[in-house]
């Protein structure tokens, strides 16, 4: 093997740093956005209505039954008819992503709900708060505690899963560095490098992971 | 919403027979390498719990880099990347005369991804074992090995069946990321139909109905698997 070239990273970084900055909006909104409908999703399936609950639960399990990709290609195709009109690829994605890891966050966030213990359920009603009182109040503020670092872990896991826009060529960091890769025939050091970088920043989001866990928890 | 239907088009040639071949390879690909997946994983997990430190550090090693980059750039790693730092007759092996290169690629890259999360639940359920079975098992004369065959590793499969239900879920719905490197598994088949009729409705909601079914049926597998090998006399 020779003549390896990575004087090619420095004269991308530009165009690499802008894919990059996609890769950070688009797991900022999802993730934003997913908590948001992860929480309300929550709440529903939580309820004792037995209707919500289950529409609640079907929401969830229908989007944690399919791939990432196919949820992608649904959006980016039923977006546009819906509208009426092409909206290019960042809406439809945006909508695919906030929809997905709300199922995904609802689920965690649920788990830490039911882990709060019911002795602090019955204490709120005793003490006369309404059920929203003792939800907002009582129990989240005790469940995103406990659920903290499992929220940072799987916002590292839709930081990578932000790559998979790549099947409808949004530039994110992924796709960006595949564009340089393959303009500037240097396929070996483009992906290496990107490696690199997503193994630093996943390794960092990792550590703050398990920072986040309470002492005698941790590893 | 201004959509013409014609659900019959899933059902006539060509497409039917691209959404049957679709479905089996996704399948296929996704046991095989859920197969290499337990294999590697196992025997990492196994190494990650025992107590030398160098060997802990290249398992650590091992979860962390299979952990930290997404899967779609691994597929690219495997595909692309290494075949051009191999040897020049390795390389050229694997560009030219490899079967089914991206069939291949794909289950390496999905197997050796997957291992790195079974090896973690694996290292995890033998930990979770009470401290007295590994004594145990040395005080009556096993020695370490058998002591990991007959009494730690039996035990520990048996806990961790539910995470491990999930990760075999996962592994289905990861390997429509094989699509990327030109593998025609059910996503990239589905979105090959809507391209050539623009029916996306009816061929995503094809491609949606076939993996919630493959869902349910490992569930139900899965849960019968747990059910099977609950150790008597625990929950």
């Amino acid at each position: 093997m020779s003549g390896l070239d990575f004087s090619v990273i420095t004269d991308a970084l530009p165009f690499l740093g802008k894919g990059l900055m996609m890769s950070f909006m688009l797991t900022g909104i999802a993730m934003v956005g997913g908590l948001l409908l992860g929480l309300v999703l929550a709440i529903l399936r939580l309820s004792n209505v037995r209707f919500v609950s289950a529409a609640a639960a079907l929401y969830v399990n229908g989007f944690r039954a399919i791939p990432l990709i196919l949820v992608i290609f649904w959006f980016y195709f039923l977006v546009p008819l819906a509208v009426g009109r092409p909206v290019g690829a960042l809406h439809s994605v945006i909508i695919a992503f906030v929809l997905f890891e709300g199922a995904y966050y609802s689920e965690i966030l649920r788990a830490g709900m039911q882990s709060v213990r019911s002795g602090q359920w019955q204490a709120a009603k005793a003490s006369g708060l309404g059920y929203m009182q003792t939800i907002r109040l009582v129990v989240l503020p005790q469940a995103l505690r406990k659920m903290a670092p499992l929220m940072v872990t799987q916002g590292v896991i839709l930081f990578q899963d932000t790559s998979l826009v790549y099947v409808v060529s949004l530039h994110d960091f992924m796709t960006s560095a595949s564009i340089v890769a393959n303009t500037q025939n240097r396929i070996v050091e483009m992906y290496v490098f990107a490696a690199v970088v997503y193994f630093i920043l996943c390794t960092l989001g990792g550590a703050i992971a398990e920072r986040l866990k309470p002492r005698r928890a941790r590893a | 919403m201004n959509y013409s239907w014609n659900w019959a088009v899933l059902f006539s040639e060509p497409y039917l027979q691209w959404l049957v071949w679709g479905t089996l390879m996704t399948i296929a690909i996704s046991l095989v390498s859920w197969v290499v997946a337990l294999a590697i994983g196992t025997v990492v997990g196994v190494l990650h719990s025992t107590e030398n430190a160098w060997i802990r550090l290249l398992t650590r090693s091992y979860i962390s880099l299979f952990r930290n980059i997404p899967l779609l750039l691994q597929m690219f790693l495997w595909f692309f990347v290494v075949p051009e730092l191999l040897p020049d007759a390795a390389g050229t092996w694997l560009k030219r005369d490899l079967p089914y290169p991206a069939v291949a690629t794909a289950i390496v890259a999905l197997g050796l991804f997957t291992a790195s999360r079974v090896a973690v639940q694996v290292s995890a359920g033998i930990a979770a074992l009470p401290p007295g079975q590994r004594m145990a098992a040395i005080a009556s004369g096993l020695s370490m090995v058998q002591a990991y065959r007959f009494v730690l590793i039996p035990q520990a499969f048996r806990v961790i069946v539910p995470p491990l239900t999930s990760e075999f879920l996962t592994i289905f719905k990861n390997s429509s990321i094989a699509m990327t490197i030109g593998v025609f598994e059910l996503t990239a088949r589905t979105q090959q139909i809507e391209s050539y009729t623009y029916q996306g409705f009816e061929a995503f909601t094809a491609a949606t109905v076939i993996y919630v079914t493959i869902a349910l049926t490992v569930t139900m597998v899965m849960r019968h698997v747990e059910r099977r090998g609950a150790i008597p006399g625990t929950l």
